[in-house]
Formats: C-alpha cells, sequence, structure tokens
C-alpha cells in the first residue's frame, strides 16, 4: 500500500511554458525551412509560385554572389572567432562573461588606426607595407594585453570569489568606462583607417572564388593566430596550466600551479587575440569609433556560445558560423519569406542564432569545457 | 614589504616605499588620464566658488584627497590588534600626493615641448593654461607638487584626526559641493517662493556661491554638524530597530512628508526643474520596474529597455493619428489598458525561453532582446506599421478633462508620472512581503532550494517578468504622451544599463535605494540623452556611471541604501567569520567544537 503510495507519478509542472517553449522551436524551424525551400524553389526557377508567394520580385542569387557571400560570411566569421576565444578562455577558467572584452577588441582596432594613421603621414604605409603591418599588429597586441590585464587586476581579482553575477555586472562598468574613456581621449569622430596599398587590395581569383586582398589577408592572419594559440595552449607548459586551472582552481593550486598569475596569462592571451581582430576589423570596414567594440563583442560572445563556451576549437568554429549565418540567412531565409530591407536584420540575426542555440543545444554545437563547478 | 613590518614601523620614514610608489603612480596616472579625457577643462566653465574655485579644479584637487586616504588606510586583518595611526600615516599621504603633483607637472612639460593633438583631442594650449594657472611652467609645477602633497597629507590626516572633526570636514565640504551643484534648484525655489534676494545672497551672478556666503553657510554647516555628531545616526538606527506596527507607521509618516513634498515642490519650480523632476520620475518608475526583476527575481534583465520601447511604441500607435498602419487615435487612459496587455504578453515571450538559462546567459540573451526589438522597430520590415527610423510622431498629450498633460508643461507631466510611482511603489511594497516576493527572493539567493522547498520557480519567474514589463510599459507610454512623439533611437541598449547602475547604485532589492539612486543619479549627472542639474558633466556621465558601477561592485555591492537581506546574502562569508571570531552563538559549530574535544579525552 504505502509503496503504492510514494510511487505516484512525478507532479508534472511547467508544462505551459514547455509547451509554449516547443511552439517557439516548431514556429522558428518552420520559418527557417520554409525560407529555405522558397530560396531554393527560387534558385531553380525563379518564375514558380512557391518562390513568388512571399517574394515576387523574386529572381535567385548568381553563383559569383553566393560565393561573395561565404567569403564575406568567412572573414568576418574569422574575426568573431579571434574575438570569441577571449570570452570562451575566460568563461573556461572563471566562470563568468567578460562584457568587456569587446572593448578590449576596439582598444586593438583604435590603437592600429593611431599607429597606420601616422605611418601613412610619413609614406611607410604605401613603400613598406608589410612592415607596417607586423608593426601595427605588435603594437594592438601590447595595448590590447595591457587593456586586459589592468581590467583582471583592478576590476576581477578583488571578485573572484563572489556570486557568478557580480563580476558580469561589474564588465558591464568596465566596459562603459573603456568606452567613455577612449571617447574623452580620442574623441567622437570615425576614425578611417588609410586605404591598403593596391597590389594587396586588388580582387583575386582562387578556385574560382573571386576574393578581395584585403579578405585574403585576414583569412591568413586570422589562421595563423589561431594555430599559433592552439599551439600555445596544447603544447606548452603555461598552456597546459591554464588548462588545468580552467579544470579546476584548488587542485590546480595543489599541483603547483600559480592559479593568479595563469589567470592573468588567460586575459592576457585573450587581449592579444582581441587585439589582432582588431586590427583586422580597421583593415577590414576602414572605420574606428569608440563604439566599434560593443556589437562585435556580444556577436563573438554568441559565437562563443555557439561553438560551446570554454572550447577554443569551438570557439573559432562558432565565430566562422556566426559569421557566415548573419552573412547568408538574411539572403537565403528572410528574402525569401518576403521580408523587405534584410540588409538592416543583419544583427537581429545574430541575436536569433543565440537564442536558437541556446534553445536547442544550450551547451554549443562542439560541446562545452567548464570547470566542474561552473556545469551545474 | 613584510606583513610584520607595515604593523610596527619604527619611525615615520620607514615607510612601505612599494606602497607609496603604487599609490603615487595611481594618483599620478589618475590625474593624467583626468586630464587627458578634459574633464578639468570642460568642467571649469562651472563655479564652485565665484572666481576662486571651479568644478573643473575641484574634480582634479580630489584625485590626491582620495589617494591619500586610500594609501594611508590600514589593512587590519581579522582578529589583530590595528595600529595607532599618526606621523606614519601622515607622511605615506604627503608622499603619494606629491608624486601624484609630480605626474601633473611631467604632463605639463609634456604638453608645452610635444604635440600630441592629432591622436589625442584635448591635448591643447587650454589644458596647459589649466594646469598653469596662465602663470607660467616653473609656478605650475611647483604649485601642483605642493598642493598636491598637501591634499594627499590632508587626506591622509583624516585618518588621524578624531571622528568629530572628520564628519565635520566631510559634511562642509559634501554641503558646499551640494549647494553649488543645486544652484538651479535653489535659485528656481527661491524664485517660486518669492524670496529671490535668498538666492542673490548666496550664488554670485555668472554662478557659483560667493565667498562670503560659502564661508558663511560653510561656518553654519559646521556648527550643526558637530552639534548632531552621533545625534542623526541614533534616529536612523532606532528607525532600523523598530518592528511590526511602530516602524509601519514611521515609514507611512515619512512616505506621507514626501508625498506632500512631491506635490507641493512642483508648484513653486520653474519649467527647467520641473522637466528635470519629470525625467527623474520616468526614470524612476523604469528603476523601480527592474528593481523587481533584478533585485527581487535576481534575473539580470539586460534588456529592459525592450519593454520601455513597448510600452511607447503602443500608446505612440493607438493615441496618435499620425501612426502609419493603424490610428484608432485611443484616449490615453484606454491605450493604457492595451499597453498592459502588449507589456504583459512581451513579457511572457522573452521571458518563456530564458527562464531555463543560467543567470549570465540570460543577461546576455535579453541584451540581444532588447537590441533585436530596437532594430526590429528601425527596420524597413516593420516600418509601415512602426514608421521605421522616422518614428511615430504627433502623440497627442493626456486629456484629463481638467488639464492636459503634455511635454509643454512638464508640471503636469510630473504629476503623471507621479502617479505612475506611487503605483509602482505600492504594488513593490506589497509584493516584497507577499508569497511571491517571498519566492522571488528565495529564487534569488538559491534557486534549487527554492525549487525543492516547492516553489514553483519558473511561473514565479515568469511572474517578475511580467510585472516588471508592465511598470517599464508605464513609462514608455509616459516619454510618448511627454515627448510627443516615439523613435526607436530613444531605446538603446544604453538606457537599459543606466537603470542598472540607478539600481545597482541605490540599492538593489530596496524601494528606498532605487528611489535615492534615480534623484540622485538621474537628477544631478542626467539620463541617456536628458540632461541633469550638471550639465556640463554631459560628455562625461557615461564615463561616471561605469566608474561608479564598477567601484560600487568592487566596495558596496548592495548599494548606498541596502536592503538588509541583500547585504546579508552579498556578506555572508564576512559574517559568518565574524560570528565565528567573536565566540558568537553560531549553535552548531561551538557543538561540534565540544563534542570533538570530549571525543578527544576520551581516548
Amino acid at each position: 500500500m504505502s509503496a503504492h503510495t510514494i510511487s505516484t507519478n512525478p507532479v508534472k509542472r511547467l508544462i505551459s511554458v514547455d509547451r509554449f517553449l516547443t511552439f517557439i522551436r516548431i514556429f522558428l524551424v518552420t520559418m527557417i525551412v520554409v525560407g529555405f525551400l522558397a530560396f531554393i524553389w527560387q534558385q531553380i526557377d525563379a518564375d514558380n509560385p512557391f518562390a513568388r508567394w512571399r517574394n515576387p520580385g523574386a529572381r535567385g542569387l548568381t553563383g559569383d554572389q553566393f560565393k561573395g557571400l561565404i567569403v564575406s560570411g568567412l572573414s568576418q566569421g574569422s574575426m568573431y572567432g579571434l574575438i570569441a576565444l577571449g570570452y570562451s578562455m575566460v568563461y573556461g577558467v572563471l566562470g563568468f562573461i567578460n562584457f568587456a572584452h569587446g572593448e578590449v577588441f576596439m582598444v586593438g582596432a583604435m590603437t592600429g588606426f593611431i599607429a597606420s594613421d601616422k605611418f601613412q603621414a610619413n609614406g611607410m604605409w604605401e613603400s613598406n607595407f608589410l612592415l607596417c603591418l607586423a608593426l601595427i599588429i605588435v603594437m594592438a597586441i601590447f595595448f590590447s594585453t595591457f587593456t586586459a590585464v589592468v581590467m583582471e587586476r583592478v576590476a576581477y581579482r578583488p571578485l573572484r570569489s563572489s556570486p557568478r553575477l557580480i563580476p558580469l555586472i561589474t564588465s558591464i562598468g568596465v566596459s562603459f568606462f573603456i568606452q567613455n574613456f577612449v571617447l574623452g581621449l580620442f574623441g567622437p569622430a570615425t576614425k578611417s583607417y588609410p586605404r591598403l596599398p593596391e597590389w594587396l587590395s586588388k580582387q583575386r581569383s582562387i578556385f574560382t572564388f573571386e576574393i578581395a586582398g584585403t579578405r585574403l589577408l585576414v583569412l591568413a592572419v586570422a589562421a595563423v593566430s589561431m594555430t599559433a594559440l592552439w599551439y600555445f595552449v596544447e603544447r606548452t607548459k603555461t598552456g597546459k596550466a591554464m588548462r588545468a586551472v580552467a579544470e579546476d582552481k584548488e587542485i590546480a593550486a595543489l599541483m603547483g600551479i600559480d592559479v593568479n598569475r595563469t589567470i592573468v596569462t588567460t586575459f592576457a592571451v585573450g587581449g592579444a587575440m582581441a587585439g589582432v581582430g582588431g586590427i583586422l576589423w580597421g583593415l577590414m570596414f576602414r572605420s574606428v569609433t569608440h563604439m566599434t567594440g560593443f556589437l562585435p563583442g556580444v556577436k563573438a560572445f554568441t559565437a562563443a556560445v555557439v561553438g560551446g563556451i570554454g572550447n577554443l576549437g569551438g570557439a573559432m568554429a562558432g565565430g566562422i558560423s556566426l559569421g557566415s549565418a548573419e552573412s547568408i540567412a538574411p539572403l537565403i531565409i528572410l528574402e525569401p519569406l518576403g521580408v523587405p530591407g534584410v540588409s538592416q536584420l543583419k544583427d537581429a540575426v545574430a541575436f536569433t542564432v543565440l537564442v536558437l542555440v541556446l534553445l536547442f543545444r544550450p551547451s554549443g554545437l562542439f560541446g562545452e569545457r567548464l570547470s566542474s563547478e561552473d556545469r551545474a | 614589504m613584510s606583513a610584520a613590518a607595515a604593523l610596527l614601523p619604527s619611525s615615520a620614514l620607514h615607510q612601505d616605499w612599494r606602497k607609496v610608489f603604487r599609490w603615487g603612480l595611481i594618483c599620478g596616472g589618475s590625474l593624467i588620464a583626468l586630464c587627458l579625457v578634459g574633464m578639468p577643462v570642460e568642467l571649469d566653465r562651472r563655479e564652485i566658488v565665484e572666481r576662486y574655485l571651479s568644478l573643473g579644479y575641484v574634480s582634479v584637487l580630489l584625485v590626491p584627497i582620495c589617494a591619500g586616504w586610500v594609501a594611508a588606510t590600514q589593512i587590519v586583518l581579522e582578529g589583530f590588534e590595528s595600529r595607532k595611526q599618526g606621523l606614519y600615516d601622515l607622511v605615506t599621504g604627503l608622499l603619494v600626493g606629491v608624486l601624484g603633483g609630480g605626474g601633473l607637472s611631467l604632463l605639463m612639460v609634456a604638453l608645452d615641448s610635444w604635440n600630441l593633438r592629432d591622436p589625442l583631442v584635448n591635448w591643447s594650449p587650454k589644458l596647459l593654461r589649466f594646469l598653469t594657472y596662465e602663470n607660467g611652467m616653473g609656478f605650475g609645477a611647483g604649485a601642483w607638487i605642493i598642493t598636491c602633497g598637501v591634499l594627499g597629507l590632508a587626506g591622509a590626516s583624516l585618518h588621524v584626526v578624531p571622528r568629530v572633526v572628520r564628519r565635520v570636514v566631510a559634511i562642509v565640504l559634501m554641503g558646499l559641493l551640494a549647494l553649488s551643484v543645486l544652484e538651479s534648484a535653489v535659485s528656481d525655489l527661491s524664485e517660486g517662493f518669492r524670496l529671490e534676494w535668498l538666492a542673490d545672497l548666496i550664488y554670485a551672478k555668472k554662478g557659483g556661491l560667493t565667498l562670503t556666503s560659502a564661508l558663511v553657510v560653510g561656518i553654519v554647516m559646521a556648527v550643526v554638524a558637530a552639534l548632531t555628531d552621533g545625534r542623526v545616526k541614533a534616529v536612523t538606527n532606532r528607525y532600523r530597530e523598530m518592528e511590526g506596527m511602530e516602524r509601519q507607521k514611521a515609514s507611512i509618516v515619512l512616505f506621507a512628508v514626501v508625498a506632500v513634498l512631491c506635490i507641493v515642490l512642483p508648484i513653486f519650480l520653474g519649467k527647467i526643474m520641473n522637466e528635470l523632476l519629470a525625467n527623474v520620475g520616468i526614470f524612476l518608475l523604469l528603476a523601480l520596474g527592474l528593481n523587481i526583476v533584478v533585485g527581487l527575481a535576481g534575473l539580470l534583465d539586460l534588456g529592459y529597455v525592450a519593454f520601455f520601447a513597448v510600452g511607447g511604441y503602443t500608446t505612440a500607435v493607438l493615441t496618435s493619428p499620425n501612426s502609419p498602419w493603424f490610428a484608432p487615435e485611443l484616449h490615453f487612459g484606454v491605450s493604457l489598458i492595451f499597453v498592459v496587455i502588449f507589456a504583459a504578453i512581451v513579457g511572457l515571450i522573452i521571458g518563456a525561453p530564458v527562464i531555463r538559462m543560467r543567470g549570465d546567459y540570460l543577461a546576455i540573451v535579453t541584451l540581444g532582446f532588447g537590441e533585436i526589438i530596437r532594430l526590429l522597430f528601425m527596420s524597413d520590415w516593420l516600418g509601415p506599421y512602426f514608421g521605421g527610423a522616422q518614428g511615430i510622431t504627433n502623440v497627442p498629450g493626456v486629456d484629463l478633462g481638467f488639464a492636459t498633460v503634455k511635454g509643454t508643461d512638464p508640471r503636469s507631466v510630473f504629476y503623471l508620472v507621479l502617479f505612475f510611482c506611487v503605483i509602482a511603489i505600492y504594488v513593490s511594497w506589497r509584493l516584497q512581503a507577499s508569497r511571491l516576493g517571498r519566492a522571488w527572493m528565495a529564487i534569488r539567493e538559491d534557486e534549487q532550494v527554492a525549487e525543492a522547498m516547492g516553489i514553483n520557480t519558473v511561473s514565479a519567474k515568469l511572474m517578475a517578468f511580467v510585472v516588471g514589463a508592465v511598470l517599464a510599459a508605464f513609462s514608455g507610454a509616459v516619454l510618448a504622451a511627454k515627448v510627443g512623439s516615439i523613435f526607436p533611437t530613444s531605446f538603446m541598449i544604453l538606457v537599459s544599463i543606466i537603470i542598472l547602475v540607478v539600481v545597482i547604485v541605490g540599492g538593489m532589492g530596496n524601494i528606498a535605494g532605487v528611489l535615492v539612486g534615480s534623484v540622485v543619479l538621474i537628477g544631478v549627472l542626467g539620463g541617456p540623452k536628458q540632461p541633469g542639474l550638471l550639465q556640463e558633466f554631459q560628455n562625461f556621465k557615461l564615463l561616471i556611471y561605469g566608474i561608479l558601477l564598477v567601484f560600487m561592485m568592487l566596495k558596496r555591492p548592495e548599494g548606498l541604501v541596502p536592503s538588509a537581506r541583500r547585504s546579508r546574502e552579498l556578506h555572508q562569508d564576512e559574517f559568518l567569520q565574524d560570528a565565528w571570531l567573536k565566540g558568537d552563538k553560531l549553535g552548531i559549530d561551538d557543538d561540534e567544537i565540544e563534542t570533538g574535544h570530549v571525543e578527544e579525552e576520551s581516548r
């Protein structure tokens, strides 16, 4: 008797919310599928009624347009990936979102602007571009790393044992501070990077892809930095220490690892990657303001979540997927659904991707790697 | 330097040099940063004491005082005796100040010899003139080193002098500063009461206190401060220790006084002050709503502006004849019903997907929603319905029959917003102690435990979102009626973050804290676009908001006016440690210790 009463069905609560979420999931997936099907139809034959249904002016994309979208998505995405690495590493080690990481990226881009502007003024930019590029990258890395390390020392270290949301709120304050500090120092005007030399920026054709030299440069630099980072984290002793601290701080300390120093290194490495990302941003979009860091920062965090937070390869892959989604989705899903002015919705797409990932697979596409206490 | 040496300095010159240099560097660095950001020069326009002191100089002079104070603060480890502070600390403060002044002098030399105007916009002859006081380099450098040294010393000496002196000095300085900041409010008020002579007496014609009035007011304040020493604290303590009915009575009296002030004061205030009050009210309403979401339920909603936008747009669409798609031209009161409905629906839609997420993911996703809503209102896609970037214009005022509330009459807007604020305060106050409010607080403290205790966390969190959304939407509705038009640019993420700062600086989870926070921050510094009393701060208020947020999180996460429960949560470790050190009756611990002894003995 008593056994029977104990094993009553577990109370089914929260049904309405679950239903609503399921509804949202189904709705979003349906929209994506319908949009995509309409796109395929319009590619096959722009004149069929399904393609005309929502988007009467449908013409479909040419192959070159499509390739262009892919290339721009890739280069944009590799930049997100570089920033996302910083989010991912800090989240892996300390378990909080360093909201101010986007500002570290902005500092890199700003440094790049100031240096390249000076280089252009004395003619070195034209005559000796590669040296200039190397120099501005080194400078951007230096200042971004400096910003990240100071940030950790001043704002985050005293909060290491406080509840998770406290450092997050602090980092919002830090981000606000850096933005407006840079605004005060350098003024509100939009700063434009000098034009790249012609031999570099001209269109090239690789495997039938028409690629602007700038994008090629961005991809190359991103690949090199990513490889360097991979080597550092997976093959050096410091990298090993970082992984150990990310796994469990106390045990790492017991094993003789200087936890404080390792955390600083983590911030420094993340800052360096963001600095490189900042330079690439400047070369590609050629304009920087004090607000440059905000949207790429949030999107890079999205990329880190998409790839699985704490997972470095995942961060890069997440960045590239997000960048591609952002450049392709408006045209192959939203436009066939009859949404006008889709390019304005690029940012909205990025946030929607974040919501989608968190709804369907909160641990990211490639799995999270978090310490035991953060996994809850 | 070892800890022992820091505890027992043998002579005043036996300094902890690393500490001195560190704080000296920080002091000099912040001074240089302050100058390069352009704050002193821009604030120089605002006089504090006529001809003698401007806000610009105050901003610079405060730095060495603070640096001296902090550098001379001794860190007393738990359980150690504190050292009596004296000459040693004064020397620390002096050295820190001198180093800071040295930093400024270096900046001066650099300003004179190089031109870095190109990247650094504030690298100007104006800054040099400000620093040298137009008296040449040598004078400037010497004066700054001496002044900063003295101020550092003054900062450090605050540790040494008796408590009463410290209090008097602090009150006089703060009081004078406040009086001068409140200049426009005071003159406005005295005009309203037909007491113009009073304002003329206190303030100089071109702004700022006159020297005589500064001295007189300072002395009066000093006397008052010295006389009331200890009494204010006694009163607040008595209030704090009241319980049940007594406390409720006191609170009601307090609120009645504030309410009467709120109703009577605007009658005597001019247009600009009323406009300011109306802005404060709008943000107070938002802050009260966010207080429920963040303060009570502990859900860090960074996209709170979305609900503000929903309120604004709903009102605009339903009342304005210029609404592009659907213009029923309803009355404001009728549209409020729809505002509530739509806000609740949007609250549910945004709330449902994020509710199961970790706290920090929730923050980012809500931020995303806040941005998405703005982008949608701005896009061409919804442009035909909501007017796109042009927004919706010609939103009519609120016709009450006997009067019309509209932006040109800020006093009426203030009363309207006051009405909503009173509702919001009442709702938050009643909710706090209700079953739902207690559920929120339990979730904030520990979600798993709350769930195990049988709280339906999902519906409680959704309710928090809905209540918060409705309050924010009211605020948006008032904004629409006040401004007379609605644009997507009024709903930047910035708004959410400023409200977050207001709630955190005031005190999360505490209505009085939120009141204080919004009056002080929005009133003095201003909102995202609205100017406050210190209009000169316009370009720097976001910087200051950022610094404030970081500072509060590091030093006082419970806010200026903390809620007792929240501050206990945040300082739980310290409470336990203190209790343990004092040998307080933490029942279980003592028992365990004793039984441990017994076991050992029995072996």
